[in-house]
């Protein structure tokens, strides 16, 4: 049997491999661009000469592989080139809508995750109940909604009817935390709508299948209460495989973010790619793409990774 | 054109009276969509695109459900849309099938290196999350609806591929796959005659889910202004375009959404009851 720090190892290689050929797919999108970016920025009444200087000027003359690996070289270093519409610095761009939206899926998290757990114990306290009946409903509900559905409903119910919460999710970098608490209070909640259901599930189901085992039918003989028994022994080694469904739904709510930013006009990346591809601005489109194939790639590596180290059977190797 | 026999229709509504409630339910919004989807020029009261009124009217008898941002008959709009929206997401999962299967079928079939390439190329492609990759390819080539229909194809395939090679591969080392290959049979006909045939349960039931996705993605990206474009009526850009009428407590916009959300759950209830009959479980 291969070693924890072995198979991890591999695991990490793989990662960087993905990264590096995502890089490569990324960076080639902009060479199919029908026409040239110098054209397209300067118009068609650009002279030649003007043209030549430009190209020259982003480095557009030189051959495509010295050209990704300066475009390499410079993510690398955090220098993501400037935007074609309105020429300022990506990296500059990116950064605080990277804040905002890592912020507003952390938050989605914390409503998420915990209620899951829960949700999932018991669904599987009572199982075949109205209970489970009730989760199988909303499970379908969540993959068949779309989430603008989801995310026009809750503004309709809570910030319109209700009024309790801001149906626009405005914040910049002044705003206290508070009060961008408050404004990712709808976005957060719609997100985690979306990703509850999948997770609450997975808990439930991880759980169920082990309660066939010997050693829980050993506690129960015990008379140990049902939820003890739920609680301290099938949990435990449920955890692998909820840790993974945890990260893997993580991975989900990094992209899933796009719709909801744009349906509450929150100031984040998903934002920000949306707009840029309306405007067909590559570089940013490009730059973007990278951060979310990256912290996806991530992710998935981390739920790999999870499950590898929380597997008991690889923790004593024979 | 083939005759259909009274015999298939007395089958087939046999299946439907045994079906479960929930699927009976999906079947019939199916049913309807379809049929508005075929009859939309009938039904509709107005032109797709014509402007029929003032900017947001309300709810009255001429127009059953208010007008648009631009004054075009609702009703209408959602009608044509199911044309549209529907047409399109079929389309396009039609084609990812195509690509899909074959490319499945191929690698389970042939196996070594063509396993070997095709698999690491759909891994790849896979990497990167679907919606962003789709962003990508709109932003390089344009957002107009063959553009649209070719990429979301060309990246659900991969989900399509990975499906169609894990049971293709389990088909294709069966007895009469090897009866077939002894017999002297071309790799056509295997794929063709002896594997497809045996993965088409699953393959269906993938379908339903599949067009559920497709859907769904091709709706959030109209909503988010990159998908179809103006002036094709679509529910995802209807959303976006009656979007604002939510701050005053109109339920306008959440029409074409739940629109969208019925057809997927219809969809849905339809699949889980296929793939409950397909496993042979009693309950």
């Amino acid at each position: 049997m291969t070693s924890i720090p072995k198979i991890v190892g591999q695991r990490v290689a793989l990662g960087a491999l993905t990264l590096w050929i995502v890089s490569l797919i990324i960076f080639a999108g902009i060479q199919f661009l029908p026409g040239d970016i110098a054209t397209e920025m300067l118009g068609q009444s650009a002279t030649p000469e003007t043209v030549a200087a430009f190209r020259k000027n982003l480095g557009l003359d030189l051959p495509l592989h010295l050209r990704y690996l300066s475009w390499l070289g410079g993510i690398l270093q955090g220098h993501f080139g400037t935007a074609l519409s309105n020429g300022r610095e990506i990296g500059e761009l990116i950064a605080p809508r990277l804040f905002n939206t890592l912020f507003l899926a952390l938050s989605a998290a914390l409503i998420s995750v915990p209620l899951a757990l829960f949700g999932g114990i018991v669904a599987a306290l009572y199982r075949n109940t109205f209970i489970d009946r009730a989760i199988n409903v909303v499970t379908l509900a969540s993959i068949s909604f779309p989430e603008f559905f989801v995310a026009y409903m809750l503004i309709l119910f809570l910030a319109v009817h209700a009024g309790i919460l801001p149906s626009l999710s405005d914040v910049d970098s002044s705003t206290s935390f508070l009060m961008r608490l408050n404004a990712v209070a709808l976005p957060a909640l719609t997100l985690s709508v979306v990703v509850l259901a999948h997770m609450m599930r997975m808990t439930r189901t991880s759980i169920v299948t082990l309660l066939g085992n010997q050693y829980i039918e050993t506690a129960r003989l015990k008379g140990m209460a049902e939820w003890r028994v739920l609680v301290r022994h099938a949990l435990p080694n449920a955890l692998a495989p909820i840790a993974n469904v945890v990260v893997l739904n993580l991975a989900y709510l990094i992209t899933g973010v796009v719709v909801v930013e744009v349906v509450f006009v929150y100031p984040g990346l998903g934002q920000l790619i949306v707009d840029s591809v309306q405007k067909r601005d590559i570089p940013v489109v490009q730059a973007c793409s990278l951060v979310f194939a990256a912290t996806y790639v991530l992710l998935n590596l981390t739920a790999d990774i999870l499950s590898i180290v929380m597997n008991p059977r690889l923790m004593h190797p024979k | 054109m083939t005759v259909i026999q009274p015999g298939v229709i007395r089958s087939g509504a046999r299946t439907f009276a045994s079906a479960p409630l929930s699927a009976k339910f999906g079947l019939v919004v199916i049913a309807l969509y379809v049929l508005a989807a075929i009859f939309a020029p009938q039904l509709a009261p107005y032109g797709e695109a014509q402007i029929v009124g003032s900017q947001f009217e309300p709810w009255s008898s001429a127009f059953w459900l208010g007008t648009d941002n631009l004054g075009r008959d609702m009703v209408t709009r959602l009608i044509y849309g199911a044309r549209n929206t529907i047409g399109i997401a079929l389309t396009t999962t039609v084609l990812a099938f195509s690509i899909g299967s074959a490319a499945g079928l191929l690698a389970a079939t042939f196996g070594g290196w063509t396993d070997q390439l095709l698999s690491r190329v759909m891994d790849v492609l896979m990497s990167i999350p679907q919606l962003i990759f789709a962003l990508l390819l709109l932003s390089i080539f344009g957002t107009s609806i063959p553009s649209l229909i070719i990429i979301i194809a060309a990246l659900d395939s991969t989900r399509v591929f990975r499906l169609t090679r894990a049971v293709a591969i389990n088909a294709a080392v069966s007895d009469y796959v090897e009866v077939a290959r002894l017999r002297g049979e071309g790799s056509l006909w295997i794929m063709g005659r002896e594997i497809l045939p045996n993965i088409l349960p699953t393959l269906t039931a993938e379908f339903g889910l599949r067009f559920c996705f497709v859907f769904l993605l091709i709706s959030g990206l109209s909503f988010l202004g990159v998908g179809i474009q103006p002036p094709t009526a679509d529910w995802g850009s209807m959303v976006r375009d009656t979007a604002t009428l939510i701050a005053y407590a109109d339920i306008t916009p959440l029409l074409p959404a739940g629109a969208i959300a019925l057809l997927a759950v219809g969809v849905n209830l339809v699949v889980d009851w296929f793939l409950h009959a397909a496993s042979g479980l009693r309950d």
